[in-house]
């Protein structure tokens, strides 16, 4: 049987740097294939090949087994290719009928546009995809699993054979994760190959038939499922066992630092009460949505505390703001990178010391040479290795977390709070981060980190705190905090299947 | 295997700064190659262009405008707007002329002017910064009211300054053989280079137009720069005005209308984002001059003032045009 899609040796490189080695991949009608690999390992952008969104620097394409060149999105879907992005691509201020219409709007004998049939199209698209949507509501009134369904919906109609879907669980819930994999049965048995990305292990699982795993821009190689294991897929991945990853010395902690008490926004969050010592790791887990980041920009001064008091070296700190923490010398790296944290447009030297300026200059006035050292020697610790001038927004994710969090190391801060420090990073820069962690808090930093990743926070921390419904449920020291022991907690609920399902895993289940 | 070259370390990055493509060339000096051609062909075709004297005319027609442009950069970096400078231009010339005109010193009608353009501009730094309205709207109604109130102390009529006007070499004269207008302009050149790039305060109103949540969290005050930079627009502009009332030696009501247009178009011209975080005085200062040559070799030419203004349009849009191409190819 001739496959659906055959790649053979795609090659890609983003100026200079390879993203696709060599790449071969196939897709058979019928089938659900499974692509794992961290992120940056070369998944999407193979994807992004195959749907025209870049033009890969060599290697073949066939459909059918037609050598095919597919130079842009729309030539994409007329070979019947479409991808679900994570990012969905809807006009959120249209309805639902327009945004399925929208490029093909039908139009009355007049030529302007047939309101009637718009909806009518819209009910059959609708109901091909069994959702129970209406559709005359703005797009943005539904929630991301019902809009991501209006996608499918689309891609349907416009006859797709090929559907890649990048991550499509990472916002549903699990009702919605439940309809999108009966939709994603139905489509198989009606025949279309369908390229499945995602991290979770549960769901390729229950899914796939196939699984290829990348690394580092090459297919590692592909099975059948019924001849892997998930460990076997994560030894794949990640190229070494999961134990050397994560670094943690032997460590005992000093004095208590940072001692919260009470602190709640008076709506949801808190009252909560932690303590971090000089020259230890704290994990703060729990579901998404518990309230972890909540807590953590409150502690911080990111958002405005109702009640509560923080108090550092035993000392009240009140008027709460970012500026005042960085000033008592309590750093936050915040969840989003891009959103939270980065100047994209500024060099990575002033990104480096956007905070630590009051201290680089005199009088208003920057002390340039003591800007440049200053950068100079964040990024030998970071280990980035270009031009301090070079724009930030020019390196990879993972160099620019390094960044960020090397702008708080230049403020030179007591108490370091991470918010997902390693989100969104490939596996050498996780490792980094996890060295530059280790390596703070051997100088007595205490650390707080937030995190999804579970087995990263059990991997680095010297005890967790479990949050559920916007409080500390439980403290569980380096030896009791299993996965389990957890998952218990932040569920409420004893070994529940549905909730561990739902915790949002970012990197490698172990 | 995990420690090999970082990703995103490419192969330009590596080896520093290595000659540049022709992208980053127009990128850095895409304007003044637009500004030199454009000099270059109004000394072919206008008459009596290309002479030293016309240079200080050009100079000096461009110093207002180009004053002006300089505090509207500011606003602009942060990502912010302000419409109220031309009207500034205005009530700073007219109540520096009352002052004058009331037998202070001239020193104090100048400061009188700059001052009252800085109490404007520190009133829409309030509104913006600290009740979150929105520029556009703030700048659009000081317009309008600053413009009243230079009508109303005027009572609709030109002030004309009674002797000769102390400060008059502000708008005319030579300092040492150069138009004064252009030495004012350069100094503020100079003065909003140096904050711009050698202050913390210039750095921060690129972070804040660059991504102002980062900024807040990074512990910038964000409202304190956004006050400061409409404060400074509203300082430049009181400037400018005083500036315009020594050149016509009176208090004119109607002063300045539609000047925050040319500035704003300067701006844009000399590349910095409407979007804010992205921009470099001199580019302001390039994107001035781009306008004057533009004025002066249409009036050289005898060009009628309705083709020069459309004339003047078109080439606004199509120099920004040229410019974005730069993102069209990344």
């Amino acid at each position: 049987m001739t496959a659906l899609v055959d790649m053979e040796g795609v090659t890609k490189s983003f100026g200079g740097v390879p993203a696709l080695r060599g790449v071969d991949f196939d897709l058979r009608a019928g089938e659900v294939h499974a692509l794992m690999g961290e992120n940056g390992a070369g998944k999407s952008t193979l994807m992004k090949v195959l749907a025209g969104v870049h033009a890969p620097d060599a290697g073949t394409i066939r459909i059918d087994g037609e050598p095919v060149t597919v130079s842009s999105p729309i030539e994409a879907a007329a070979l019947g290719i479409v991808i679900i992005h994570q990012e969905l691509n809807t006009v959120p201020d249209m309805t639902v009928a327009e945004n399925l219409a929208l490029g093909a709007e039908p139009r009355t004998r007049w030529g302007g546009l047939d309101r009637r049939r718009v909806l009518r199209d819209a009910t059959d698209k609708l109901a091909r995809v069994r959702a129970d949507i209406d559709p005359r509501l703005p797009m943005r009134r539904l929630s991301v699993g019902r809009q991501q369904m209006v996608e499918i919906a689309r891609a349907l109609a416009e006859d797709a054979r090929i559907l890649v879907l990048d991550e499509p669980t990472a916002a549903l819930s699990d009702r919605e994760a439940r309809q999108l994999f009966s939709l994603i049965d139905e489509m198989r048995a009606a025949g279309m190959g369908l390229v499945y990305i995602s991290h979770r292990m549960e769901e390729v699982w229950q899914l796939a038939d196939r699984v290829t795993v990348f690394r580092d821009g090459r297919s590692v190689g592909t099975s059948e499922k019924a001849d892997i294991t998930p460990e076997k897929v994560i030894t794949q991945m990640i190229g070494r066992n999961v134990e050397e990853l994560y670094v943690h010395d032997d460590r005992t902690p000093g004095e208590v630092v940072l001692r919260v008490q009470g602190l709640t926004d008076g709506a949801g969050i808190g009252p909560v009460d932690l303590q971090l010592r000089a020259g230890e790791v704290v994990g703060m887990v729990g579901l998404i949505g518990a309230g972890r980041t909540e807590i953590a920009r409150m502690i911080y001064g990111a958002d405005r505390a109702r009640g509560g008091t923080v108090e550092l070296d035993g000392k009240l700190l009140d008027n709460r703001s970012p500026a005042a923490s960085i000033r008592d010398g309590i750093g936050l790296l915040p969840e989003s990178r891009k959103e939270q944290a980065l100047f994209p447009l500024m060099s990575i030297r002033d990104n480096l010391v956007a905070g630590a300026l009051g201290r680089l200059s005199r009088l208003g006035v920057l002390r340039r040479r003591a800007i440049g050292d200053a950068a100079r020697r964040q990024m030998d610790a970071l280990g980035i290795r270009t031009s301090p001038s070079q724009d930030v927004g020019h390196l990879s994710g993972g160099n620019q977390q390094k960044v960020v969090l090397g702008r708080w190391l230049t403020v030179g801060p007591r108490v370091l709070i991470l918010d997902e420090p390693t989100r969104g990073v490939d596996i050498g820069a996780k490792y980094e981060i996890y060295r530059i962690i280790n390596e703070q808090v051997r100088r007595g930093v205490a650390v707080l980190m937030v995190s999804s990743d579970l087995p990263e926070a059990l991997g680095i921390s010297d005890r967790v705190l479990v949050v559920r419904g916007g409080r500390i449920v439980a403290e569980l020291d380096r030896q009791e905090a299993t996965e389990e022991a957890v998952m218990l907690h932040a569920t409420g609920v004893a070994g529940s299947d549905t909730a561990a399902s739902s915790y949002q895993n970012g990197g490698t289940p172990a | 295997m995990t420690r090999t070259v970082p990703a995103g370390t490419s192969a330009l990055e590596r080896s520093g700064r290595s000659r540049p493509g022709f992208g980053q060339m127009w990128d850095r000096y895409g304007i003044i190659i637009v500004l030199l051609a454009m000099v270059a062909l109004m000394a072919v075709i206008a008459p009596n262009f290309w002479s030293l004297s016309n240079g200080f005319n050009v100079a000096r027609a461009v110093s207002i405008n180009a004053v002006l442009a300089a505090g509207m950069t500011l606003v602009i970096l942060t990502g912010g707007i302000d419409l109220s400078v031309g009207s500034i231009i205005g009530v700073a010339g007219v109540t520096s002329v009352l002052l004058w005109n009331g037998g202070t010193p001239t020193l104090v009608a100048v400061l009188g002017g700059i001052l009252v353009g800085a109490a404007a501009g520190l009133l829409n730094g309030l509104l913006v910064a600290y009740l979150a309205l929105p520029a556009f709207i703030v700048t659009l109604g000081a317009l309008t009211y600053l413009r009243g109130t230079a009508y109303a102390l005027t009572d609709g009529q030109p002030l004309i300054a009674e002797g000769q006007l102390g400060f008059r070499l502000l708008g005319n004269g030579n300092i040492a053989a150069i138009p004064s207008p252009v030495v004012v302009m350069v100094i503020t050149y100079l003065a909003v280079w140096f904050v711009l790039e050698r202050t913390t305060f210039g750095r921060h109103v690129y972070a804040v137009g660059g991504n102002v949540e980062a900024a807040r969290l990074a512990g910038i005050k964000v409202k304190r720069v956004l006050l400061k930079v409409y404060l400074l627009a509203g300082l430049t502009a009181g400037l400018a005005g005083v500036m315009f009332a020594a050149r016509v030696e009176s208090g004119q009501p109607r002063a300045g209308e539609g000047y925050e247009l040319d500035a704003i178009a300067a701006v844009v011209l000399g590349g910095t984002s409407l979007f804010g975080g992205r921009g470099r005085i001199h580019g302001t200062f390039v994107g001035a001059l781009i306008i004057g040559v533009l004025s002066n070799g249409l009036v050289l030419m005898n060009v009628p003032f309705f083709t020069q203004l459309i004339i003047k349009g078109v080439v606004i849009i199509v120099a920004v045009a040229l410019d974005s191409l730069k993102n069209w190819r990344s």
